[in-house]
């Protein structure tokens, strides 16, 4: 009977024991998830930085202007394009 | 004093009544089962309480932000987008600054120390010291250290594009609605919905375990628009070029995809710059393509010409005598600028003649016209949703006097907006049927829509409509290299207190390819006052700049020689007012 009692007790024990460790885990990866859920809303802040930075830069007016300006590009006329078909087979 | 021991205490040999023994025990059983009864009233009958206070000491909610959605363009370009900004408030009954940390601060956030002085010497237990700092500067001020200073995360919205497409975008508050534009018709959609969560924080703050999430938070959507901002940027730059020239007073460009019934392009001018709105007048937060409806003069006649073609009255090439150039409808006469003779119908649209639209009106019933323009969509709003959209002036059919018939033809007596033009303009560049307009983008648009005329008719106005850009018609400025191009020119008398005024409206509607029309450009100009009033020559070369550029950047195959263009020398005839 004691015994019994003993292996019993110590089995309660392993139980309680391994209890806190599992909620220590979770509470471990708990606090990665957390980090990663930040890092996912940092990262989407600045791909929205990015992208308005992005079409800061890329903005029609201010390639229009470097165009003009700085490569001295210019439309051109009619008489300068020339028109290409597609060949049938090529 | 004699001592007396213990055990012969007289005290001893008192005998106590048996009762008192008694008392005493059931006092204190009666005390214990109290307890036991408290306890078993605390722990199981009523435990929330305590739980409650419980929890409270180690659980709290915290709010979880969502963000506005993100406006893109057809092609996926950013032209709104909300990143994180700080706004600095204080409880100016803690926040005792010495006299130097209030001069950094002041430095810092680049306001006048008096400033600082005076918000925190407020009365109130709340003030905003700076809202919306971009969150390095805002992490500088967390550096200072200063009492009584806080932070709050807020929501900036920033519109790449500017001025460009500041009518279609609108704006947003600085709580972060929708206040115009597509950010008010679409503020549903784009804002998102805070939620809220429950955790376990440990001593230093961290959140240790997520107990339940109250309210999961709804993420604003992204609205892709059917805006391409290429041909809004062409659409609004060509059209400021032109105010300039003719120093106008406003205008308006409206493009259109006609296979799909989608918004291209919609310019406004003048405009303001949505990033920075700190002075604002009326005139420039106008959507006037929407907003403002204006009588559209000879840009009608093409309708009032397809009715008849509808109505079996005449044949493309039946033919109209327009001599001596002036015609009296009752006390009112209207006028040719020049005579023109015999013209078929075709040359009345070409040549844009005022008696010949009129003649052609009087010889159906004013119901007739009046459901032709009803089923083009004038007189009522179209109902993209977008604020302050008008459906402009189209008077029932009863009340019409044959003068107002006669003028109904060449526009005047009847008001629409710029965006209604364009859209009645899709009967002629498609088959004769009318879609309805798309602000966004519409990946499987619709094939067919309202038939107003038929195909054939929808066929022949096309031919006069090229014809009016051709040498002869009023407008060959609307010409393009390589592109065959169909349009009408519009110039109207603007109504200033109720008689005509020596101000004009210029306008031209057109679209291109004419085999195969893809876009339907339609400007206005108002009141050019810089000598030139003239559609064909104010508002048509816009027309052709934006549209030749738009179609280059669509990639359009052209359908016409690529040579350059043969203006003939002469001036083009002179439309009508």
């Amino acid at each position: 009977m004691a015994r019994l009692n003993l292996i019993l007790i110590l089995i309660t024990l392993a139980c309680a024991l391994s209890t806190v460790s599992a909620n220590h885990r979770a509470r471990k990866l708990f606090t990665e998830l957390e980090a990663a859920q930040k890092r996912m809303r940092d990262l989407d802040v600045e791909w929205g930085q990015l992208q308005l930075e992005q079409s800061t830069w890329a903005g029609h007016v201010r390639v229009e202007k470097s165009a003009r300006e700085k490569l001295g590009m210019k439309p051109p006329a009619p008489g300068q394009i020339i028109s290409v078909d597609p060949v049938p087979g090529n | 004093m004699k001592a007396i021991k213990f055990s012969r205490s007289p005290l001893l040999s008192e005998r106590l009544p048996p009762w008192r023994q008694r008392l005493v025990l059931v006092l204190l059983l009666g005390a214990f089962v109290a307890l036991i009864g408290r306890s078993l009233y605390l722990q199981g009958f009523n435990n929330e309480f305590l739980g409650d206070k419980g929890r409270a000491r180690f659980e709290r909610v915290i709010d979880i932000s969502a963000t506005r959605g993100r406006i893109t363009d057809r092609n996926g370009d950013v032209l709104a987008v909300s990143t994180p900004v700080r706004s600095i408030w204080a409880i100016p009954e803690d926040a005792q600054l010495a006299p130097a940390q209030a001069r950094s601060l002041a430095t810092l956030l680049d306001i006048d120390v008096r400033e600082v002085t005076r918000k925190l010497a407020s009365e109130r237990e709340f003030v905003y010291v700076k809202r919306q700092l971009p969150p390095e500067l805002a992490d500088r001020v967390t550096a200072l250290k200063l009492p009584g200073i806080h932070q709050k995360d807020e929501y900036r919205r920033y519109y790449p594009a500017g001025e460009v497409a500041a009518h279609m975008l609108g704006f947003t508050g600085i709580e972060d609605a929708g206040q115009e534009g597509i950010e008010l018709a679409f503020n549903s959609e784009l804002s998102g919905k805070p939620g809220s969560r429950r955790v376990i924080k440990d001593r230093r703050g961290n959140v240790v375990e997520d107990v339940e999430s109250i309210h999961p938070p709804m993420e604003g959507r992204d609205i892709v628009l059917a805006l391409d901002s290429k041909l809004q940027y062409l659409a609004y730059s060509h059209l400021k070029q032109a105010l300039e020239e003719h120093r106008a007073k406003a205008g308006g460009v409206v493009v259109l995809d006609a296979r799909s019934g989608e918004i291209l392009a919609l310019a406004n001018l003048p405009t303001y710059n949505p990033n920075n709105r700190v002075k604002l007048s009326g005139a420039q937060l106008r959507n006037r393509a929407l907003t403002d409806s204006f009588e559209p003069g000879s840009t009608m006649k093409p309708f009032t010409a397809a009715l008849a073609l509808e109505k079996g009255k005449v044949r493309f090439d039946t033919p109209i005598q327009t001599a001596p150039g002036k015609m009296t409808i009752g006390t009112a006469t209207i006028h040719d600028a020049h005579m023109h003779g015999v013209l078929t119908v075709a040359q009345v649209i070409q040549k844009s003649s005022n008696v010949g639209a009129a003649k052609l009106a009087l010889s159906m019933k004013p119901e007739e016209m009046w459901t032709m323009f009803d089923s083009l969509g004038f007189g009522a709003p179209l109902k993209l949703g977008f604020p302050g959209e008008v459906g402009g002036r189209l008077r029932p059919a009863k009340t019409w006097r044959p003068i107002e018939q006669a003028t109904m033809a060449y526009g005047h007596g009847i008001s629409v907006t710029l965006i209604q033009l364009a859209r009645a303009y899709q009967a002629f560049a498609r088959d004769g049927d009318l879609l309805p307009l798309s602000l966004a983008r519409l990946d499987t648009p619709p094939q067919n829509g309202k038939q107003v005329f038929s195909a054939q008719t929808a066929r022949e106005v096309r031919a006069m409509l090229e014809m009016a850009v051709l040498p002869g018609g009023t407008a060959p400025k609307a010409q393009i290299a390589g592109y065959r191009v169909a349009g009408k020119t519009g110039t109207a008398h603007k109504i200033e207190g109720g008689s005509y005024a020596n101000k004009y409206v210029a306008s031209f509607v057109g679209f291109a390819p004419v085999s195969d029309p893809r876009l339907i450009i339609a400007v206005m100009i108002d009141e050019p006052s810089n000598g030139k009033y003239y559609g064909g020559d104010v508002a048509a070369p816009v027309f052709a700049q934006v549209m030749a550029g738009s179609l280059r950047t669509l990639g359009v195959a052209p359908d016409a020689p690529l040579k350059p263009l043969l203006m003939t020398s002469a001036e083009p005839v002179k439309e009508e007012m």
